[in-house]
């Protein structure tokens, strides 16, 4: 499944959801089954600081493919990630780098990306886009 | 005194007054909590704006012709009426800044300017970013020290601390009359009195205040009182720097430019008189007749009534969260004010304060610009609800409703 489809896919899922409250419980249980990233790999140049929240992103580059750890302490943020890591692990540099996230709008969840929010969610696609940058020259 | 006569307390009557309250978020009643952040407007300061606006829109201070006359006696009638309500013995002691911050940095910058090595500044432990930074700046640009009074686990400031803190070298207390994290009420009275005694001036905070009781200015003997618009049911953009005109007398200007001055050459410029010292440029001509109107609207109100309400609304709210397992009031002075903040062992604010939002429900989280009080407490954050006189006991009991769900999500 390309980044496209992986965006199509959520998009079907969130559909089911009638108001708000269950698609912020379908959030939070992905927030609970995302990976936690270990205490002692919490530090400082993983963290990306938000007003309220704070994320930890932890990001490497393997066979051409970009792979994406994260964590926040925060549930509803960390639900969110765990979106964004589906669509943007394991696909190459250049298409993270120029990926159009469409689907956070088209779930209704454009509002937890703005730069008002302060969860560290922008600062955490930026910084996915920076480290996806730094490999497109090798891959 | 006032246009409007005073009424019996009516929650209902007064709910009438503000538009904004009757509307749906999300397809919910909203239900409006951040009054700490910012009040509702009622229609007296809407109407007030629209016609200003519509019809009476003109620079002030200086026009011949009739429209610029009549901004300028309605832009100096709400100075007065701003006057009156704080009991200041002159007009000329209330000037019109941007808000509460900006206030605090003219203090800080035009007082502070008198301020040398060795001189010291005090505040407590839970003041605002906007009454701890400012004074930070003046003491890094004067070379004087900031000192700090801390508070116990209740959220109150602990006076023998502050006493031994309090010297000679003290030459300004900064203090938050109403902490807008904790809801404290801080005994202002007490502080002034014995500031005053070691030859003190005393700046208090009144951002969180103002809206919640009466003040009186003479009375509190404050050397400067600050506050914001916006939090007093008036306009954003415009707030109020009380100061005992001794004092502003003294003051060199903040800000220059057009407005604040006598007569300017290009060798040398001498200032206007008080307030207009302190108001350089076009003023938020509309921001501050409209003030007047919110505090026109005020002297409507039955305020001991109200505050009474409020504080029931509180207590009513803190005694229903305080059942819920993990739940911590943060903030539980023995005298404090419709400031209900809480954090949950366990659960992040942001999160509770996301699914209250989509259940309608306005409330604020985070570290509400008090760092150095989260860390005190150990917390990231909390979530505060903070109550004003329209707000009612169904709100809560819909409110505590919500938080149950949210927590039941959350856990």
């Amino acid at each position: 499944m390309n980044l496209t489809e992986k965006q199509e896919e959520i998009i079907q899922e969130f559909e089911v959801f009638d108001d708000w409250m269950e698609k912020y419980e379908y959030i939070i249980d992905l927030g609970k089954d995302l990976p936690k990233i270990d205490e002692v790999n919490k530090t400082d140049d993983r963290l990306i600081e938000g007003c309220q929240s704070r994320v930890w992103l932890d990001a490497h580059f393997d066979n051409g493919k970009m792979h994406f750890t994260a964590d926040s302490d925060a549930i509803i943020t960390k639900g969110i990630i765990g979106l964004l890591i589906r669509v943007l692990d394991g696909e190459n540099p250049s298409d993270i780098a120029t990926a159009d996230l469409f689907f956070i709008s088209k779930i209704g969840l454009q509002e937890h990306l703005s730069p008002t929010r302060a969860n560290g969610l922008l600062g955490m696609v930026k910084r996915l886009k920076l480290e996806a940058i730094k490999h497109i020259s090798v891959s | 005194m006032s246009d409007l006569e005073l009424k019996p307390f009516n929650v209902r009557e007064i709910r009438e007054e503000f538009p904004a309250l009757r509307q749906q978020i999300y397809g919910k009643n909203l239900i409006y909590f951040d009054n700490g952040a910012t009040s509702q407007k009622p229609k007296l300061v809407l109407d007030a704006i629209n016609l200003f606006y519509s019809k009476e829109n003109a620079n002030i201070h200086r026009g011949v012709h009739y429209m610029s006359q009549k901004a300028t006696t309605e832009y100096e009638a709400a100075r007065q009426r701003i006057q009156r309500y704080l009991g200041a013995r002159k007009s000329e002691e209330i000037i019109f800044t941007k808000g509460t911050t900006d206030s605090i940095n003219l203090v800080a910058y035009s007082f502070g300017l008198s301020l040398s090595a060795g001189d010291e500044v005090l505040i407590s432990a839970m003041e605002h970013h906007s009454n701890i930074v400012p004074w930070q700046m003046l003491c890094e640009r004067q070379g004087c020290t900031l000192k700090v009074a801390p508070i116990n686990q209740r959220g109150e400031l602990i006076l023998e601390e502050f006493d031994k803190l309090l010297s000679k070298k003290t030459k300004l207390v900064a203090i938050t009359h109403i902490s807008n994290t904790l809801g404290t009420i801080n005994p202002v009275k007490e502080i002034i009195e014995k500031a005053h005694a070691v030859g003190a001036k005393v700046l208090v905070d009144g951002a969180q205040s103002i809206q919640h009781m009466h003040i009186n200015v003479k009375e509190m003997n404050c050397d400067f009182y600050v506050f914001s618009s916006h939090k007093v049911f008036g306009p954003t953009g415009i707030g109020v720097l009380y100061g005992k005109e001794e004092l502003l007398d003294r003051m060199p200007p903040y800000q220059v430019g057009g407005d604040m001055i006598s007569r300017v050459t290009f060798e040398r410029t001498t200032y206007n008189e008080l307030p207009f010292k302190f108001e350089a440029g076009t003023p938020h001509i509309a921001g501050g007749i409209c003030l007047g109107k919110a505090f026109e609207f005020l002297e409507s109100i039955d305020m001991e009534s109200a505050e009474r309400h409020e504080r029931e609304l509180a207590k009513y709210a803190e005694d229903m969260l305080a059942t819920f397992e993990g739940l911590q009031i943060i903030g539980e002075a023995k005298n404090k004010t419709s400031v209900v903040s809480f954090s949950v062992k366990g659960i992040h604010p942001f999160d509770i304060g996301t699914l209250l939002d989509k259940q309608g429900i306005a409330v604020r989280t985070g570290h509400h610009c008090t760092q150095p009080l989260m860390d005190f407490y150990g917390i990231p954050g909390t979530v505060r609800a903070s109550f004003a006189f329209y707000n009612t006991k169904q709100e809560i009991d819909t409110f505590v409703e919500a938080v149950e769900r949210s927590l039941s999500m959350l856990k």
